[in-house]
């Protein structure tokens, strides 16, 4: 984190608001479409999955789950910028 | 697009994801130049079992927004890699019955080995990386994603 005052996450200075949307099964389990999640500034998809998974408590994502920025598929080590589209993107079945 | 002209005003590659039904005879007009010898055409079905179950039907959604670029990236790496001229891919979402046509791939090409490996690879492709999930209702109520 690149802020050093002794501040709460909530006055971090560089703080990313990305917006999270699920689809099929994992909407089912999320109980909810999408969701605007506050991120510290140069957070990483996986740091973004680990949020999900600890503290909105979808501990039925997988640890590294199928996941697309902005319409792209992304792997974990990609960082987020503010106002991208994260889709957590359960196992495709269609054809 | 090389030498021959399209029978019919048509796009060298068109992806759709549609709600609507799908029109296999109709798109079958709008592909191949008469530089193109070959047609293969493949239709993907709602089967009345999976897995042992007995089907009574399903729904597919779709992300939208990006199933359609997907499906586009993935005819166009197919028109790179294989020698053949239109390629028409489409996707069906929605509610669907038994016997409905859930995803057709259409691929003209000069020769017929272009034409078959291309719509092989499309369909393997949609099946691996199209962001597109099917809700699949068994006879006696029960339903889950697939």
């Amino acid at each position: 984190m690149p802020d050093t005052s002794t501040g709460t996450e909530t006055e971090v200075t560089g703080a990313t608001t990305v917006v999270v949307r699920f689809f099929a099964h994992y909407r089912d389990l999320a109980g909810m479409q999408v969701c605007e999640l506050e991120l510290s500034d140069g957070s990483t998809v996986g740091d973004l999955v680990a949020r999900l998974r600890a503290d909105l408590h979808l501990e039925w994502l997988p640890l590294e789950p199928l996941v697309a920025v902005n319409r792209d598929y992304a792997d974990m080590g990609q960082r987020l910028a503010a106002g991208d589209e994260v889709a957590l993107i359960p196992p495709v079945s269609g054809g | 697009m090389a030498e021959g002209s399209p029978l019919e005003a048509a796009p060298t590659i068109r992806a759709h994801i549609t709600p609507e039904r799908i029109d296999v005879a109709a798109l079958l007009e709008t592909i191949g130049s008469s530089a193109d010898g070959a047609v293969t055409v493949f239709i993907g079905r709602v089967r009345d079992t999976n897995e042992g179950r007995s089907v009574a039907g399903l729904t597919y959604e779709a992300y939208e927004e990006m199933a359609q670029p997907v499906l586009q990236g993935i005819l166009e790496e197919a028109k790179r890699a294989h020698e053949v001229g239109d390629i028409v891919a489409v996707h069906r979402t929605g509610a669907l019955d038994l016997g409905d046509v859930a995803v057709a791939v259409l691929v003209s090409a000069p020769h017929r080995a272009a034409a078959y490996e291309a719509s092989r690879f499309v369909i393997e492709e949609i099946k691996a990386k199209l962001p597109i999930w099917k809700f699949e209702a068994y006879s006696g109520g029960t339903a889950v994603w697939q």
